[in-house]
């Protein structure tokens, strides 16, 4: 039995005050892959991930985690196998110190003392900050609380990884960094972005959505090729696929025609 | 905007502090809150006239201050800061208790005017050991001690959290009120109608990010239990160091040492 399989089935869901943020949205994401979810705003990746671990309840269809259906029962379960990463690390990192964050989730799981410790010192060194151990997340740079964040997360021993937006707010250093450490990962990964250089660095199937169901589906350079369908989604090539602008500048597109 | 941004570097300041490593630093949080507690209570408890009781207790900070290696300057700064707070507890003592009390000479004080400088006198003493003790405990290490004694766990995290995210807050509110002054004339700008808007706005965005903490709490397993195991050792230099204030804060309370030095002076010299 794996649990590193994400099935979504029809699913919907209608917020309290009647907005529709996603519809009749279906998906297989196997183990092992990367996958990414790209739309322009509000188009409902957010809305998407939230069900991947039962934050949101579906008004309609389901969501399958491996064997396991998401329900009230599995939650427990199911939220020790999809960890998931937040936009925003502030939101992540509540604890006193980097240490008591990523020693969050095992300690709710009760194993005991150093086990924890194990876990927390493991998933510190794989982020490569195990010298922060001791310090308050008020005290980090952006890329030092996204690392630590990640590692909250890898301390609980996840199957799936789910990120929304890893990479922002992180300069180029720091991101090509964060994206060199998501590549040696061999969780199942599945990433909400606008970062899509990331998405043709590390995923090979893209999923777009578009006013909240999904507009294509597919390996990812595939998608990138098809002109028509990413204007009409609000998306462009990433920058690796678009032509130099010094070689043969865009009109209108802020170089200046040489 | 100033204000606001300056107010909180100062609670950097004294977030830095507390990660200092001195003698003072190392002992038990619950040996300094127990002494630091039982130092406050005793000095509120004194008659509201009393001066001359309470002057040795500023022997606790004068040797704590350069124990725990603290800028006296800051300190002075924080206490000044919040001084207007006791002129106004105080403030009217003297306009409605004129009966004189002390003699000075031919100088009468009135027992407003003396009990109008003992709530000052209180006032440092109380908020002198209060940021000594943050200074070097940390805020974490006060939740601590009160988790271990048995303070409801709720209120501990509660504690935590705040202070926590009283950084992020900070922050937020910062930015705003220079987003604010920016696009208005000069620091007063439109004046106090917008600045309910922004507070509205603060409140909802502090919502947001509570329900959001809450989701990636709720995303590693939180099930309503915090765990923050942090080894304390009780040795016996905390025991000592809380049994020798204590008992000096006793001693303090239950002899008036300047009065006795004075009459040993008196005494000696008619």
């Amino acid at each position: 039995m794996s649990h590193h399989i994400v099935e979504v089935q029809g699913l919907e869901h209608v917020y309290p005050d009647g907005t529709t943020g996603i519809q009749g949205i279906s998906l297989k994401v196997v183990h092992g892959e990367s996958v990414a979810i790209i739309g322009p705003n509000g188009a409902g990746k957010s809305t998407l991930l939230l069900h991947l671990n039962g934050y949101l309840a579906p008004t309609s269809g389901s969501v399958r985690i491996g064997e396991v259906p998401l329900t009230r029962e599995t939650l427990p379960e199911i939220r020790r196998t999809v960890g998931v990463i937040f936009q925003d690390p502030d939101d992540q990192l509540f604890m006193p110190t980097v240490y008591d964050d990523v020693a969050f989730g095992p300690a709710n799981l009760g194993l005991p003392r150093d086990e924890i410790d194990r876990r927390v010192n493991e998933a510190l060194s794989l982020m490569g900050i195990a010298s922060l151990k001791d310090k308050p997340p008020y005290r980090l740079s952006a890329g030092e609380k996204r690392r630590a964040a990640i590692a909250a997360v890898l301390s609980n021993l996840p199957d799936i990884l789910v990120m929304d937006e890893p990479t922002t707010g992180l300069d180029p250093f720091g991101r090509r960094q964060l994206m060199g450490i998501l590549r040696g990962f061999t969780h199942t990964k599945i990433i909400a972005t606008h970062d899509l250089d990331l998405v043709a660095d590390l995923c090979e199937r893209t999923i777009v959505l578009h006013g909240g169901s999904v507009a294509a589906d597919g390996p990812t350079f595939e998608i990138f090729r098809n002109g028509a369908l990413l204007e009409e989604c609000h998306l462009e090539k990433p920058f690796s696929m678009q032509g130099c602008p010094v070689c043969s500048p865009r009109s209108g597109a802020g170089g200046q025609r040489v | 905007m100033a204000g606001i941004a300056g107010a909180f570097t100062n609670l950097d300041v004294l977030d830095l502090l507390s990660t200092g490593d001195t003698a003072a630093h190392r002992l038990d949080p619950r040996a300094k809150l127990v002494t630091v507690l039982l130092f406050i209570v005793s000095v509120v408890s004194f008659d509201r006239y009393e001066i001359s009781g309470l002057l040795p207790y500023f022997f606790f900070p004068a040797v704590m201050i350069p124990l725990a290696g603290i800028p006296p300057r800051y300190l002075l700064g924080k206490c000044l800061a919040l001084l207007p707070l006791a002129l106004l507890i105080g403030a009217f003592n003297p306009l409605f208790d004129r009966q004189p009390l002390v003699f000075l000479g031919p100088v009468a004080l009135s027992g407003g005017m003396v009990s109008f400088l003992s709530i000052l006198i209180r006032f440092s003493l109380t908020v002198l050991a209060a940021f000594i003790l943050v200074a070097v405990t940390g805020f974490t290490g006060v939740c601590l001690a009160l988790e271990r004694f048995r303070v409801p766990r709720v209120f501990c995290v509660q504690l935590m959290l705040l202070y926590r995210y009283i950084f992020v807050l900070s922050g937020e509110a910062s930015r705003m009120a220079r987003a604010r002054e920016m696009r208005s004339r000069g620091p007063k700008g439109t004046g106090i109608r917008v600045f309910g808007s922004l507070v509205g706005h603060l409140l909802l965005r502090t919502w947001d990010r509570a329900q959001r903490v809450h989701m990636a709490m709720l995303s590693r397993g939180f099930t309503g239990e915090f765990h923050i195991r942090r080894p304390l050792k009780f040795t016996a230099q905390d025991a000592a160091f809380t049994f020798g204030w204590c008992s000096l804060f006793l001693l303090f309370r239950l002899v008036d040492l300047p009065r006795l030095a004075g009459s040993l002076l008196t005494g000696v010299l008619p």
